[in-house]
């Protein structure tokens, strides 16, 4: 490791250091403060501490709160509250329901795959596959959630 | 005499009544200050109207005028308004009983499907099928959004999630839809789509294509329909500026006339661009031919311009600045275009990152094709001989064709007055508290919105992602979140393939900072900073820096060796107080979260170099 400018400690405004990998190989022991998981605060990703759905979580994007955002929400608080063996069997009216409301947006909703018969996962993948970034960068803006494409 | 007495005894009081009601009514038409204590003189005068009989008649003259014309203008806004009303009800009328009938719908339906904002006022592009109810504009709106930019929409989607089946308004000035702003000095200007200024469609950091439009018309509900569609809905006003707000009514009058009453009210109103004196003092031709760059007309003016004219000169060396001279140069081989930048700073970015790297952006954006005039004042802007003619203070002239003015934004709060708010006299904008509440059920996000971080105090930021937080948070206290200003909000600028960086915090040049960079090996390459930042893939230039000046305080030791330093890739800390409240990610992509973290734990840390092991900066 090199600093630049070794006098810079006392007069300089900026300053700079220089690492090589080697430098930066051993563990950093800088203190962090432990996260609060029950922090109010805090943005929580798609599940709440509680087990609710954070309907406003930017990683839904706009599927909660646009046209068929009811049918949406519906459907997956029914998938996600689901204890059937084969998880959301039973919210299959749910599901039909949202999907001829998003056929009535074809440009919200671009259809891209039509062969979704199990719910199972089937929420997860819509979400993923229909949504539209709404920011170039929101997904960096902290979300927990992967990213989506 | 003494009957005149008596009979002016009685006219008196009379007077000072009728005087007093006349007073009121006419107080628009006719506003006569000095006269006020002559209408409570006669009533006191015991010597006998005898004695001010010409005045007196003047006087009665006067006031007879003045009832004249206050009853002639009640008379005349009575009269317009209830032609108004009338106007209406025949419209309404006519249009519900024709209900597929009228040429001019189905053409207007066509462009509402069109991927295009709807230009059109709000009744002629209602839906022909919705004939059968009567349509009328909202007078009420639970949710009222002021201002249709990247806050207000965060916020009405935010209050959609929240609150099942919520009726949102969005109030706009502009003739578009709710629409994001970065791509509009960067992404568009890189797309190799001709018809672009049409489309407004860019390519994303994943390869996805998409407008900048944040949804297509489709998703809102026509404002007519707002109060009676089943699952509410968000609508959008366009073309209407809200001009009052009346706090204590809960409602605001719009331009037009209208007024909403609301329960719950945002105020996104953002700011308009600032100009500079010397190009406002300088005449109609120089303003013709200046841009304050802002909105989608703007851009689709500036990319015009930069197709037609030869030369281009932008006055502003902060982010949207040097980002437009950025795209624009890139251009300016194919245009056989100028691009000029000039700034009184002496590097581009000169108020945000420290000196050093302030000086190795500068020349990025010169290899970028852009002339940089660093240190440069305007003095005067003249129109001569067909071009634009820019004094410096230090001599220096600059003949061009174009100017575009980036020097800074002035927050729109022309409704504080009415409204009662407070402005912020430090950093502008209305001031709010940590919940970004105004007052109750008033609430402030986005570039307007000065308020109260608890982690670095109070503060008014102008980028995009914090209007998205702010407005996302906004929402969530609309509906009873009651939740502060909390997740710390980033920005970003990409100036060309080698630099493109990230940041959190205040980063603000003026603040001690700390730079780890890592030393620059074989490995690595511009290319794969650029696939993360989206830009274009260039020809791989070399990283040539130029050593740091350094501000030095009291000892003038030796100045330091000149050596080439490569600032590939590294991460630098904004220190206040020897806390870290900033933080630059210059080249290292993806690490944001750690960033936000440490800026949340405001802790003093005695090593920096340790913090900066965190972000693992030799990796990818």
């Amino acid at each position: 490791m090199r600093k630049l400018y070794n006098y810079c400690d006392q007069f300089c405004k900026d300053q700079i250091i220089f690492v090589t990998k080697e430098d930066h190989e051993a563990p950093s022991n800088a203190e962090l403060v432990e996260d609060d998981p029950n922090d109010p605060y805090e943005d929580h990703g798609l599940i709440l501490p509680n087990g609710d759905i954070n309907w406003n979580c930017p990683c839904l994007g706009g599927m909660a709160s646009g046209p068929c955002g009811q049918q949406f929400k519906d459907a997956f608080s029914c998938f996600h509250n689901s204890k059937e063996e084969v998880k959301g069997s039973e919210c299959i009216d749910f599901f039909r329901g949202m999907q001829e409301c998003m056929q009535k947006y074809p440009e919200l909703y671009p259809q891209e795959d039509d062969n979704e018969s199990a719910p199972s996962g089937e929420a997860e993948a819509e979400a993923e596959a229909v949504l539209p970034a709404d920011s170039t960068k929101e997904v960096a803006s902290g979300t927990e959630s992967p990213a989506t494409s | 005499m003494f009957k005149c007495k008596a009979a002016w005894n009685k006219l008196a009081p009379l007077a000072r009544a009728s005087s007093t009601l006349c007073r009121q009514a006419g107080k628009r038409a006719v506003f006569r200050h000095e006269r006020t204590p002559q209408f409570v003189q006669p009533a006191h005068m015991s010597s006998g109207p005898s004695g001010g009989g010409g005045e007196n008649t003047l006087y009665f003259v006067l006031v007879g005028a003045t009832c004249l014309a206050g009853g002639a203008y009640a008379y005349s806004t009575l009269v317009g308004d209830r032609e108004r009303y009338q106007q209406r009800i025949t419209e309404i009328e006519s249009r519900s009983s024709k209900p597929a009938a009228e040429p001019s719908t189905p053409a207007k339906t066509q462009l509402e499907t069109a991927a295009q904002a709807v230009s059109e006022p709000t009744e002629a592009s209602e839906p022909a099928s919705a004939a059968a109810s009567p349509a009328v504009e909202p007078t009420h709106a639970p949710y009222l959004l002021i201002g249709g930019g990247t806050a207000s929409f965060a916020a009405a989607r935010s209050i959609r999630a929240r609150d099942p089946g919520a009726r949102v308004l969005i109030v706009t000035e502009e003739d578009d839809l709710p629409y994001m702003r970065p791509p509009l000095s960067k992404e568009l200007w890189f797309s190799d789509d001709p018809t672009v200024t049409e489309t407004l469609c860019f390519k994303q950091w994943n390869g996805k294509e998409r407008s900048i439009y944040f949804q297509p018309p489709s998703f809102y509900v026509s404002p007519t329909e707002l109060e009676s569609v089943e699952n509410g809905g968000v609508a959008v006003l366009t073309g209407r500026k809200v001009m009052h707000m009346d706090v204590r009514g809960n409602k605001v009058k719009l331009s037009d006339g209208t007024e909403i009453s609301y329960d719950k009210c945002l105020i996104a109103t953002g700011g308009i661009p600032r100009n500079l004196q010397v190009i406002e003092r300088a005449g109609d031709e120089v303003m013709k031919r200046t841009t304050l760059f802002r909105k989608i007309e703007d851009f689709k003016a500036l990319e015009k311009v930069s197709r037609e004219l030869k030369s281009i000169t932008i006055i502003g060396g902060g982010f949207l600045g040097s980002e437009l001279a950025c795209a624009l140069g890139r251009r300016s081989a194919d245009l056989g275009l100028e691009v000029v930048q000039m700034f009184p700073e002496k590097g581009n970015m000169g108020k945000v990152l420290p000196e050093y790297l302030s000086n190795w952006t500068t020349d990025k954006v010169k290899k970028e094709g852009v002339k940089v005039l660093t240190e440069a004042v305007v003095k005067n802007v003249t129109y001569k001989e067909g071009k634009v003619e820019i004094k410096l203070k230090d001599g220096r002239v600059v003949k061009t064709d174009h100017v575009v003015a980036a020097v800074g934004l002035e927050p729109s709060v022309e409704l504080a007055k009415s409204a009662g708010l407070e402005i912020d006299s430090d950093f502008g904008g209305f001031r709010v508290n940590a919940e970004l509440q105004a007052r109750s059920n008033i609430w402030v996000a986005g570039d307007a919105a000065c308020f109260y971080d608890i982690k670095l105090g109070r503060r008014r930021v102008e980028h995009h992602d914090h209007a998205v937080v702010s407005g996302r948070l906004a929402g969530e206290n609309m509906t009873g979140a009651r939740k502060p200003y909390w997740h710390q909000s980033m920005f970003w600028s990409d100036l060309g393939p080698d630099v493109g960086y990230e940041a959190i915090g205040i980063v603000d040049s003026s603040l001690p900072t700390v730079g780890v960079f890592a030393k620059a090996t074989a490995k690595d390459t511009p290319k794969a900073a650029t696939e993360q930042s989206g830009t274009g893939i260039r020809s791989e230039s070399e990283t040539e820096a130029v050593a740091g000046s350094v501000a030095v305080g009291k000892a003038a030791p030796t100045p330091p060796p000149q050596q080439k330093e490569d600032y590939g890739k590294g991460v630098i800390f904004y220190l206040r107080d020897k806390v870290v409240v900033g933080i630059v990610l210059w080249n290292v992509f993806n690490r944001m979260p750690i960033a936000r973290k440490i800026i949340k734990d405001g802790e003093e840390h005695a090593d920096l170099n340790e913090v900066a092991k965190l972000f693992n900066i030799h990796e990818e």
